[in-house]
């Protein structure tokens, strides 16, 4: 077998490794999967009930909790995808395994890559159940529905997500007690500015500015025309999610590296941090 | 063993000609905080100082040195989990700060920290750690239970997770992860701490064999010198950063003409067990 096609086949099972240990983890950990999940749509549940709170027709009511649906379901997502790639070190450090994952014959962009490609599939199938349980709980009505452009969307957009999620990994790499935390203020930064509950235009227009860089102003709107009016993909959501995917993954896979080279520099990789 | 990881690399990589270690002039320190100098003030701690040592393929060395004596950092220096400042460290003649990919291949590490995840079985632990050196799970799935076998790993608690298992065990499941690579070097840092004395002497039992059927080289790390003394061809002694000397162990006590290590120890450091009772513990808590 020659250098490239044998380094090529070591490194897809080292991603089948890294996504195999993810499903253990998942398994061994189930309990608290459901209670997070029986959580998280008790929490989307008190956001969808404002429509019912507000005094308006029927159908516009259904629009309105769509609306809210999408939002939390798009942030669940999301927050699935930072838990995992953004945590990818703090997690190791945490279980002390991260020297013996970070010395293993596997290259960084691998590594990282596995963690996303679990994330994805993983928050892709917690996102759906999330959907649906609360649709038949309080019954929307989702006539027009194209969930096949909403997923594709939804999928187009996780290529940014994730090379943002590794820019974030490598803040607890820098600094082991601080890092996570400031992962999760750009997690809800980046929510806070893509309109979540609400249109963009409702924000000042410093935060529309910074809309526009963000995946999820994308991935929201359009994921909202797609379920609530059957839009299809839309170009205007697609090119900007295209470009900042194709620009954030090798961005977050560069700003990782250097990270890493400064942990090794400094010492910084210790269990203990 | 034929379920181990494939020798292919091993000969592609691995050159006779060189010795499988040659550390010259390596030098690390670290930053620490120096709250007596003000609040952001920090000050340059040696981990490291000039250390130049050669070993030998198959051969098996011990360094020993107290707890913040750099041991630990020789070893991640030597496994590419940190980078040096000055010198240069050369593994079977690959530049062990640049030729990580390689190198990160040919080395495995045992530390006292058995490194695992709690809640994952020995079997999958081992089987995850497999697939970063290109075993598929037709291939785990008969060599996971077989040098969990040879380690006396239990069969009936192959499933069960970690965490419920004692620090021996978890011990003989980190040396079977490291065999299961087949790492032509392997180092180990302190291996043993922390075990009760039937676990202690079953692990360097499973050392010896290791050494004897794979043709690995061993760099071992320990504070042990009875361990050091029982294992190794050459001890060597790390004080402060510094190496004082690497040679058989009776060398080392014709040299300081003395009966044991623990001797040898103090004529080396030039300190009294009393110099050491009252040393600052500040060095040691930095780098231990």
């Amino acid at each position: 077998m020659t250098a490239f096609p044998a380094t090529l086949r070591q490194e897809l099972i080292g991603l089948g490794g890294i996504v195999e240990r993810n499903v253990y983890l998942t398994k061994r950990y189930f309990l608290w999967d459901l209670a997070f999940m029986v959580w998280t749509i008790a929490n989307t549940l008190t956001i969808v009930f404002i429509a019912r709170a507000v005094n308006v027709s029927p159908a516009e009511e259904n629009v309105l909790a769509t609306r809210l649906l999408v939002g939390a379901v798009i942030w669940a997502f999301l927050g699935i995808i930072f838990e995992f790639v953004t945590e990818t070190v703090a997690w190791e450090r945490w279980e002390g395994t991260i020297e013996y994952t970070f010395m293993a014959p596997i290259s960084r962009v691998v590594h990282l890559f596995g963690m996303a490609a679990y994330a994805v599939l993983y928050g892709l199938i917690r996102a759906t159940i999330l959907f649906f349980a609360v649709v038949a709980f309080i019954h929307i009505h989702l006539p027009h529905a194209n969930y096949g452009a909403a997923f594709a969307l939804l999928a187009i957009a996780s290529v940014s997500f994730m090379g943002i999620g590794m820019m974030t990994a490598v803040l607890p790499l820098i600094s082991p007690e601080k890092g996570a935390q400031l992962g999760f203020i750009m997690q809800g930064i980046m929510l806070v500015v893509s309109g979540v509950y609400y249109p963009v235009s409702v924000m000042p227009e410093w935060m529309q500015s910074i809309a526009k860089i963000s995946p999820a102003t994308y991935a929201l709107r359009g994921d909202r025309a797609s379920i609530v009016s059957g839009a299809g993909l839309q170009w205007a959501d697609v090119w900007p999610l295209i470009v900042i995917g194709v620009l954030a993954m090798p961005i977050g896979l560069t700003i990782f590296r250097f990270g890493e080279r400064y942990a090794k520099k400094h010492g910084k990789l210790k269990r203990s941090g | 063993m034929s379920t181990l990881a494939t020798p292919t690399f091993e000969t592609t990589h691995v050159r006779r000609d060189v010795p499988a270690v040659e550390v010259q002039s390596l030098t690390k320190e670290f930053r620490r905080k120096d709250r007596s100098a003000g609040r952001f003030a920090r000050r340059r701690m040696p981990a490291l100082k000039d250390v130049t040592f050669t070993i030998d393929r198959g051969e098996c060395v011990a360094i020993l040195g107290q707890n913040g004596s750099g041991k630990s950092t020789l070893v991640r220096l030597l496994s590419t989990l940190l980078i040096n400042d000055a010198g240069e460290a050369r593994i079977f003649g690959h530049d062990a700060f640049r030729d990580t990919r390689v190198i990160r291949r040919l080395v495995n590490r045992v530390s006292v920290e058995a490194s695992f995840f709690k809640k994952m079985s020995a079997a999958e632990n081992l089987s995850y750690a497999a697939r970063f050196y290109g075993m598929g799970p037709s291939r785990t799935r008969t060599a996971v239970p077989a040098i969990l076998e040879k380690v006396g790993f239990p069969a009936d608690r192959r499933r069960e997770p970690m965490e419920n298992l004692s620090r021996g065990m978890q011990q003989k499941v980190a040396l079977a992860r490291a065999l299961l690579t087949a790492p032509v070097l392997l180092l180990l840092d302190e291996p043993t701490t922390g075990l009760d004395p039937r676990s202690k002497l079953e692990v360097q039992e499973f050392i010896r064999d290791v050494r004897a059927e794979h043709d690995a080289t061993i760099l071992l790390c320990t504070h042990d010198m009875a361990e050091a003394e029982a294992l190794a061809d050459r001890v060597g002694l790390l004080d402060r950063g510094e190496l004082l000397f690497l040679e058989p162990v009776e060398d080392v006590k014709r040299r300081y003409d003395v009966d044991t290590l623990e001797e040898a120890f103090f004529a080396a450091t030039g300190r009294t067990f009393e110099d050491e009772r009252a040393e600052d513990d500040d060095y040691r808590e930095v780098f231990g």
